[in-house]
């Protein structure tokens, strides 16, 4: 008797994998919850805030993307994942996407079989050291004893970096950003390393900011973005242009603000496409109409993400930079809504 | 001619199978292995077929690619270009050396504290009953972490070397938070390595044996067999004369003069820590995580391992004791010629069982950023390719392989002191 439970348990499971693998949207409107992979916790991406709701940037596209599907911003399962635990997690269908600063590469993308929708953050990985060590440029480095993440890319670039520049050094290899900060102050590294981004807001959670500086260098080329798996184009179209909505928006000057107005029509073609008051491209995405109109009016427009969680009024205090809209000089840029 | 004698024999039947108990055991136990068979086999294909369904076919080409990424403590050569077995194999040294060092000091310190234990001073038999009763019932990774906190945060920081506010011990050994650096010896004249596995796999496996170790070794080794030989013929002397010639100083000089004599011949002489740059270079640099590792596991298993002492100390009857004394022998006589020898025999089977754990335990490594097997086999390489089903797979045969390993050597040695039955 008990062995026909366990067995029945069993098959039950391998069906619930083998439907897991077939229709996440309809899985996510039959939980009527998303659950999004992010971060363990770094200020201004993905943490959660005194009254434990998780806020950040990371969380914005969780969020924009649980309005559009499920009508509800706050119908999320937040599941902290680790460096190391983030593509199993995904892989084997405990979350329906990440938002965890994850670097598109080609092995993720071709290899481990993921698919990266966009790109929410361009970045690159630097160093920070204290002041006092008086180190100003990373070619100083030789010998140094460095805090890095275990199962990032980071690790792979630092390994490329101290050879292709002939020094050497002491990986110190940690699990969480939490515990690579506590390392980084207990001084049982020189220096941390990870995506300028992390480092600036790991630096702004520092009791002392000013005592540590950013090394100018910036080693390698980390675009961040959400990420499915690989095989359902219909969640991944969804999440694609539920990102690219956030990014027209800004573009097109739709802010949470003034969002009620344009809805109810205006004299831009895009906009009415994109709020609904033209043609039916939610429809095509197997959602209503008013999907990108919950997603932006969330948390606001990329732009509006971007200022309020990680901009330069913020304590993290990221310049825009390449961040910034195509028109400004940027690299951010979405396929239009046609 | 008379099958009177024999009962009418039954044909048989299938119903047999149920009704019959001659038959009914054996039936049952086909059938239970026919179900288990299946079960596994089912549940094998359906991983298998929901793998493809990821796209993920089973497939372990990945070891022989490049790993990518670096490893701080290596016992033999490696670097970022090397393959993903050649990390594992970092790894799986790793793994070892601080099994083996733990299993040696947890051992030392578990003797220690058993026998001391047992002591009359009751001072001190209640603080070995503190020492194991706090270590044996907190769970040992907390254990790993309080120490690896303590030792990253409480000891100075290289840089105030430089500045005087700290200074080594002996001018020779210094500790840091980022771990101890101690002197390491060094040979001038060197007579070089002998390399192995160089070109197999793409150079997964290949290591250097030194050859300085090997001569001293064999030397060493020599002056102790030469100096039982001495002792043999001090005991047919004793024997046959009842006078015992006094041989100490001929058994010390056979094994140490000879071993002088190389080290010097090799050029002996030993590297002390200097503080270059960012960190203090050249000698042995023992690691936070290694030794926060090491010690943590080493003083949790001695607590089980005081209490197995006890237990076979005290398993011997008070009787051997006393005819041991009424016979004359002295007390430090007792424990090694009489009592010992008895309770080894209790306490070398679950004496096993702890070395296999505190092996099996050294998997924590992660929790301090030790890179062991399971950090980097288990850890970045499988993160880097996404080959959990491979790699977690190998882990399981890697840890079977090693576990089986000790238990083999163990129940041997076992076998060698058990008692004798005739």
């Amino acid at each position: 008797m008990k062995k026909t439970v366990f067995f029945g348990a069993l098959a039950v499971a391998g069906m619930a994998a083998g439907v897991a693998a077939a229709g996440t949207l309809d899985d996510v409107k039959a939980r009527g919850k998303l659950n999004c992979g992010v971060s363990t916790g770094l200020v201004g991406f993905a943490a959660p805030d005194a009254n434990g709701n998780w806020e950040g940037f990371d969380v914005g596209v969780c969020r924009a993307v649980a309005a559009a599907v499920l009508g509800d911003p706050t119908a999320i399962e937040f599941v902290p994942t680790t460096g190391k635990t983030r593509f199993t997690a995904l892989a084997s269908g405990e979350v329906d996407m990440l938002a965890r600063n994850t670097t598109w590469t080609f092995t993720r993308d071709v290899d481990l079989k993921f698919e990266f929708v966009g790109i929410n953050y361009y970045d690159g990985q630097g160093f920070m050291v204290p002041k006092s060590l008086g180190v100003t440029s990373a070619k100083e480095l030789d010998g140094a004893t460095i805090c890095i993440q275990t199962g990032t890319t980071t690790e792979l670039n630092l390994a490329d970096f101290f050879r292709a520049n002939n020094m050497t050094y002491e990986p110190v290899p940690i699990e969480t950003n939490a515990e690579a900060q506590q390392q980084y102050l207990a001084g049982a590294c020189d220096v941390l390393t990870t995506d300028a981004s992390g480092l600036a807001a790991t630096r702004a959670s520092f009791e002392n900011p000013q005592d540590h500086i950013i090394l100018p260098e910036i080693i390698s080329k980390e675009p961040l973005g959400p990420l499915v798996r690989h095989g359902d184009q219909q969640w991944g179209d969804l999440v694609r242009w539920t990102l690219n909505a956030l990014i027209s928006a800004e573009e097109l000057g739709i802010t949470s603000a003034n969002i009620d107005e344009l809805a109810k029509g205006t004299k831009n073609p895009e906009i009415n496409r994109i709020l609904g008051t033209e043609g039916d491209l939610g429809g095509m995405l197997g959602l209503d109409k008013q999907w990108a109109y919950r997603a932006i009016k969330t948390g606001g427009n990329y732009g509006e993400l971007f200022e309020k969680n990680i901009g330069e009024n913020t304590p993290i205090g990221l310049a825009r930079g390449l961040n910034a809209q195509w028109k400004d000089g940027g690299l951010i840029y979405s396929p239009p809504f046609r | 001619m008379s099958s009177m004698t024999d009962a009418p024999k039954e044909p048989f039947r299938l119903s047999m199978l149920i009704y019959d108990s001659r038959f009914r055991a054996i039936t049952i136990q086909v059938v239970a292995l026919i179900a288990f068979i299946a079960g596994v086999a089912w549940i094998v294909n359906n991983t298998i077929q929901n793998l493809e369904a990821l796209g993920k076919t089973p497939d372990f080409g990945f070891l022989l690619k490049p790993a990518g990424y670096d490893i701080n403590q290596r016992l033999i050569e490696y670097n970022s270009q090397m393959t993903h077995a050649r990390a594992a194999f970092v790894g799986l040294l790793n793994t070892l050396l601080v099994a083996a060092l733990g299993c040696a000091l947890a051992t030392i310190i578990g003797i220690f504290v058993g026998v001391l234990r047992l002591s009359k001073n009751w001072l001190v038999g209640r603080l070995m009953t503190v020492y194991v009763e706090t270590l044996r019932n907190v769970p040992v990774l907390l254990w790993i972490v309080f120490l690896m906190a303590i030792i990253s945060e409480v000891p100075p920081k290289p840089a105030d070397f430089r500045s005087g506010k700290a200074q080594m011990l002996f001018d020779s050994i210094a500790i840091t938070n980022r771990g101890i650096y101690i002197p390491e010896p060094l040979f001038s004249r060197s007579l070089g390595d002998i390399t192995v596995l160089k070109g197999v796999l793409n150079d997964s496996f290949y290591f250097s044996i030194s050859l300085d170790l090997i001569v001293l070794l064999a030397v060493f080794l020599g002056g102790l067999i030469i100096s039982g030989l001495i002792k043999r013929r001090a005991d047919r002397i004793q024997e046959a004369t009842g006078e015992r010639p006094t041989t100490w100083y001929l058994r010390l000089g056979v094994v140490i003069l000879p071993t002088l004599i190389v080290l010097y011949l090799l050029g002996f002489h030993l590297g002390f820590p200097q503080l270059k740059g960012f960190n203090f270079k050249g000698g042995i640099h023992l690691r936070n995580s290694f030794v926060a590792l090491w010690i943590a596991l080493s003083l949790y298993t001695a607590a089980f391992i005081a209490e197995i002492v006890r237990s076979g100390i005290m398993a011997i009857s008070k009787g051997q004791t006393e005819a041991a004394a009424a016979l004359g022998l002295r007390s430090g006589k007792i424990m090694s010629l009489v009592i010992l020898p008895q309770a080894l025999r209790i306490i070398i089977p679950p004496l096993i069982s702890q070395y296999l754990n505190l092996t099996k335990n050294t998997s924590l490594a992660i929790a301090v950023g030790y890179m062991d097997i399971t950090g980097t086999l288990g850890g970045i390489t499988l993160n880097q390719t996404g080959r959990e089903l491979e790699c977690i797979l190998l882990l399981m045969l890697i840890y079977l392989t090693i576990s089986l390993s000790i238990s083999s050597v163990m129940n041997w040695y076992n076998e060698r002191v058990k008692l004798m039955e005739r």
